[in-house]
């Protein structure tokens, strides 16, 4: 069994629990043993970043030293924010002599940053192919859903290095291996006004709205995200969207996890799928009976 | 033995007054091999040369030493007047006690000291000088221009016209370049075939004039004045004396599908064609990968209606050789394609334009040939989609240009212009129209530019508006421009019904591999580079090869032609004598004690350095040694550095002249 | 002679195309600098072999300068560039010859930077004068004299 470091962060013990107990299931159906990282703390994603610069890069690398003491080799970091965290911080330390002595002086701990940070979606780029689909129980054919990577996992792409920014398509791989289909549309990486969930939801809204609308438009019946944010915004949001435009065509939007995990036949209570604010079964209930028995 | 004359200049007061020149004059003689010593107020002067002259016939001096101001400014004149005096040139060197010495020293006695080292030191040295003579290279005087577009067609008019013969050679079935391509031209707006057409048929015509269409240059041998080219002539299927360019073959070919390079794939065109109506030569090709006979065996269409039996499918590819004194190459530029993003490649592209999914957005050269009378559209702006006439153009700038993340770090240079003029083309022929313009600064510089693109703001209401364009899409049949204007600070969004754009301008991408070929450096983009960006634009490193045109950095026009011109008259320069002649500083191989490890030719920076066999008297192969072309070298001394067995000396400068000034010290 | 009144030699190789133009430049703008210096004029940077700069030392120089064209603007295209090369090597072979490699200098010196040239001689010169006389080789010298 593979050991891989876990840093669920915040939100995965909060809006985003769903998130957080389908990840558990997948990666336990594949083998892959998840250790949480050892009194980990706050990434700094919330504010940090955008009050003090010392401390937004001084809080990721406390969770670095904390995951290297424990030995760990690489670090899954499945909440988009604070995978961009995480890996901005390491970057700055990398490239910042005086910056990382600085650090090292307030954290009194010495910094080494070669540990592999990765995201949702590179994790399930390091499964292979044969052992993913073997564990797959329902075929997803016929199912269209619109891949959403929002802004921070490709951005800035120079620290990210993780896609190209503006054309992604890792998740689309991941998607296809469900069975399901995945529609070429606009906005796979424009902003969903996250930063402004709680303090100008005018703007989340029309910005949401925006995106679901072009993934309805080119024939998407949920979407898939890996963030969070991108979750909340536009699961949480569309009932203002509803309110905004009475014509709204409501659609689900599911974690890659859940969806991965609702292929492999994973109970849809496990998978945390009544947590959405949006109704689920109306893409799922044509599925849910499809299990296929292996033995 | 050697007997050595010291000359010590006053330059006036210059040196005179910080440096004791009477007193080192005195103490000079007593150097050992100093014969003469003297000093004078002016050395340069003619009284001051006499004397030099006078004391080498009298005291039999075989070195001379002058102690003035730097080789810089006098070294040629006091060799000369060694020369007058029966002396060899090479045995006159330089003591620098101006500009090195009394000039930056105040204090007589330090400054004095310092003159008598100096001098200590080039006396050390000149017992090591030889006599030398300048190298002499017989010139070829013949010319081979490669790439027909217009920088290559004036490179060959030009020195055609001086009257020697000039080879040209051009890979496409037609010269003419990417300006036949042009609908109008900036800032005149004059038809671009209408001016180009003439001269094409001029070199055509020109007696001076061989053309090679549809070849390459496969490989070059030799050095500045004596090269040797290799050029393939690719087969055209076609016999070329027979064709009479009637063109019956191209309306009878049943294929007619293949899309045409020439209408940048928005028209097709068949599998024996000619480029264009206006081509020179007025001979067809047969494109052998769509070709039914080709492919298949049978058809022959073409053969059977040729009333002159020109058609010829056996045809092969030829390798002709031409002895020529000078290169110029005019290679061009391509139009980056931002569809495909390819591997290797130094961008990461701009896949979020949908260029190549979205039929209406085109680039640059696609515009040209809609707007252009002889293209697909005989000259009316319509959509490539749907054929229906566009009533909202969006241009946008720099698409590869100027974006270090992205795309290319340099500016594309005539993009700025060529924006404008699409965009009052457009205006021109859509009165209800609307053109748009997304740029980051508008770069008009160039006579009458920027006059030509406030008319396009002013007078044909083309809105520009300062920003990028973050994203291209399709929405019920309409492209939406994502974008901001950074002058009011917010996101526009427009609705257009085609958009264009100024992809960056690349090199060829067979670039890098003729340089190679040519032995001339390019840069990171595969541009040429030329040997001094200020004083010596046109010139490449390797002497005999000179650039024109786009090939070396993006280009407009009236650019190339200047710099065709340019390079034509440097090669005229060169076949102004039947012999070149050069300083004899170059390296030179001792033969006894090299041992092949070619550690310089490594460092070579022109390729002077040949594989030599030395065989014995039965012509067994003793051992292959270096051996420097002198007519390449051009003396920076780097291989004498390097050579582990000290078996190479750079002539003038070799160790033992360095070792003993050192040893002066 | 006292510690005080010591002067160095200094021994600068510089190319022709760029440092020896920028110091006829510092000539003919009549800037002043320290006397000690002489220079050895090569076409190339990349002519210049370590062993030069050896010789130099055993010939009695108490500090050596190699200047050249900055890198790029070389009139050979290459040479300082593989001159830069040799000396990132020649440079950690120095202790291993016995000279200290504060003893040795580098510099770009274009051939419009003729206050660059002044500085960096000054400088060296007042380096070299405060670190004393290089009297490693100078008493070899005498030894392999004295014996004979």
């Amino acid at each position: 069994m593979d050991n891989i470091g876990y840093y669920p962060g915040c939100s995965l013990l909060g809006t985003a629990k769903e998130y957080e107990q389908s990840i558990r299931h997948v990666f336990s159906k594949l083998g892959i043993n998840l250790i949480e990282v050892d009194d980990w703390s706050c990434c700094g994603a919330t504010s940090a970043h955008a009050t003090n610069h010392l401390l937004s890069v001084a809080l990721p690398m406390r969770n670095i030293i904390l995951a290297k003491k424990q030995g760990l080799k690489s670090l899954f970091i499945p909440c988009a924010a604070c995978y961009n965290r995480f890996v901005v911080a390491r970057y700055e330390i990398e490239n910042r002599p005086e910056l990382r002595k600085k650090i090292e002086d307030v954290l009194e701990e010495k910094i080494e940053t070669d540990i592999e940070i990765l995201n949702m979606i590179e994790m399930f780029q390091r499964i292979d192919r044969e052992l993913f689909l073997s564990k797959r129980q329902r075929d997803l054919k016929g199912l269209k859903v619109a891949a959403y990577y929002g802004c921070l996992l490709v951005r800035p792409n120079g620290v990210t290095g993780f896609d190209d920014p503006e054309m992604p398509s890792a998740m689309e791989d991941v998607v296809r291996l469900t069975g399901a289909e995945t529609v070429d549309w606009n906005f796979k990486v424009e902003c969903c006004g996250a930063s402004h969930s709680i303090t100008n939801m005018t703007v989340v809204t029309t910005l949401s709205k925006r995106i679901i609308d072009d993934a309805v438009e080119n024939g998407a019946e949920a979407i898939i995200v890996a963030c969070p944010m991108c979750h909340s915004n536009l699961d949480m949001r569309q009932r203002n969207i509803a309110k905004m435009d009475s014509q709204h065509k409501s659609i689900p939007i599911f974690y890659l996890s859940e969806l991965v995990g609702f292929s492999m036949g994973i109970d849809k209570e496990d998978l945390g799928l009544s947590l959405h604010f949006i109704d689920t079964e109306s893409v799922l209930a044509r599925f849910s009976t499809a299990i296929v028995a292996k033995e | 033995m050697m007997r050595i004359g010291v000359f010590v200049c006053h330059c006036g007061e210059n040196i005179g007054k910080t440096v004791d020149c009477p007193k080192i004059a005195k103490e000079a003689v007593k150097l050992p091999n100093v014969v003469y010593s003297i000093d004078y107020k002016y050395m340069c002067s003619d009284p001051g040369q006499n004397m030099i002259k006078q004391a080498i016939l009298e005291h039999k001096l075989n070195a001379v030493v002058v102690a003035s101001c730097s080789p810089h400014m006098h070294e040629k004149t006091f060799r000369k007047a060694c020369a007058a005096a029966g002396l060899n040139p090479y045995m006159c060197e330089i003591a620098n006690i101006r500009e090195h010495c009394s000039w930056v020293h105040d204090n007589v006695e330090e400054a004095t000291k310092k003159a008598l080292d100096l001098i200590r030191m080039t006396v050390e040295r000149v017992k090591f000088n030889y006599p030398l003579s300048e190298i002499r290279v017989p010139v070829t005087r013949r010319a081979l221009v490669i790439g027909g577009g217009i920088a290559g067609i004036q490179a060959t008019l030009d020195i055609a016209g001086a009257g020697f013969k000039v080879i040209l050679v051009e890979k496409e079935p037609s010269i003419g370049g990417h300006m036949s391509q042009l609908s109008e031209t900036f800032p005149t707006l004059d038809c671009s075939q209408c001016i180009l057409t003439p001269r094409m048929v001029e070199v055509y015509q020109h007696p001076n004039v061989k053309l090679y269409t549809y070849s390459e240059v496969e490989n070059v041998e030799g050095f500045i004045g004596n090269f040797k080219v290799t050029i393939r002539k690719k087969a055209r299927s076609i016999k070329e004396s027979l064709c009479t360019g009637c063109g019956l073959c191209v309306q009878k070919c049943p294929i007619k599908k293949a899309p045409s390079e020439f209408d940048e794939g928005l028209a097709n065109r068949p599998a024996i064609y000619v480029p264009f109506p206006q081509a020179v030569p007025n001979i067809p090709v047969i494109d052998r990968t769509v070709c039914t006979y080709f492919k298949t065996g049978k058809c022959q269409l073409c053969k059977k209606v040729c009333g002159r039996d020109a058609i010829d499918y056996d045809q092969k590819d030829e390798l002709v050789t031409e002895d020529v004194g000078a290169i110029i190459v005019a290679t061009g530029y391509k139009l980056y394609k931002i569809d495909k993003k390819a591997r290797d490649s130094l961008v990461k592209g701009y896949g979020e334009y949908g260029y190549g999914k979205y039929k209406d957005v085109i680039d640059g050269l696609q515009f040209e040939r809609l707007a252009s009378a002889s293209g697909p559209t005989s000259g009316e702006i319509l959509r490539p989609s749907d054929k229906k006439q566009p009533k909202k153009v969006v241009f946008i700038q720099c698409v590869g240009s100027r974006d270090p993340s992205k795309g290319f770090e340099y500016c594309s240079k005539i993009c700025c212009m060529y924006t404008a003029k699409h965009a009052m083309l457009y205006k021109h022929k859509v009165h209800d129209g609307e053109a748009y313009v997304f740029y980051m600064d508008i770069r008009a510089g160039g006579k009458g530019y920027e006059e030509f693109v406030r008319r396009a703001i002013e007078e044909d209401r083309v809105k520009y508006i300062r920003g990028r364009v973050s994203r291209i899409y399709e929405k019920r049949g309409k492209y939406i421009v994502k974008g901001e204007d950074t002058l009011s600070g917010v996101p526009v969004e427009i609705e257009a019904d085609m958009v264009v754009l100024a992809t960056a301008i690349v090199a060829q991408p067979e670039a890098p591999k003729l340089a190679q070929t040519l032995g001339i450096p390019y840069d990171k983009y595969g541009f040429y580079a030329e040997v001094h960006p200020k004083l010596r634009p046109v010139e490449s490193s390797s002497g005999g090869i000179f650039l024109a045109g786009a090939c070396q950095s993006p280009k407009d026009i009236p650019e190339s032609v200047a710099m065709a011109s340019a390079a034509a008259s440097k090669a005229l320069v060169l076949f102004g004598n039947e012999m070149l002649e050069r300083e004899p500083i170059v390296a030179k191989v001792n033969e006894n004690t090299c041992v092949g490890c070619f550690y310089c030719k490594k460092v070579c920076a022109y390729n002077a350095i040949e594989l030599k066999e030395i065989r014995d008297k039965k012509g067994n192969l003793v051992k292959v040694i270096a051996s420097v072309n002198t007519g390449l070298c051009q003396g920076c001394g780097t291989c004498n550095a390097t050579c582990p067995s000290k078996s190479i000396e750079l002539i003038g400068f070799n160790d033992e002249q360095i070792y003993y000034q050192i040893k002066a010290l | 002679m006292s510690d005080s009144k010591f002067e160095p030699k200094i021994m600068a190789f510089v190319c022709n195309w760029c440092t020896y133009t920028g110091a006829d430049l510092a000539g003919t703008s009549r800037m002043k600098y320290q006397s000690n210096v002489r220079m050895i004029r090569v076409p190339c940077t990349g002519r210049i072999d370590p062993m030069f700069i050896i010789k130099a030392f055993e010939s009695g120089a108490d500090g050596v300068l190699v200047s050249g064209c900055h890198p790029g603007d070389c009139h050979y295209t290459a040479g300082n560039f593989h001159a830069r090369r040799r000396w990132i090597l020649f440079r950690q072979l120095l202790k291993f010859v016995g000279i200290d490699d504060d003893r040795v200098f580098f510099s770009w010196v274009s051939a419009s930077e003729g206050k660059k040239w002044v500085d960096v001689i000054n400088e060296i010169t007042d380096t070299v004068r405060t670190k004393g006389p290089f009297v490693n080789y100078q008493n070899l010298n005498k030894e392999f004299t004295l014996n004979g």
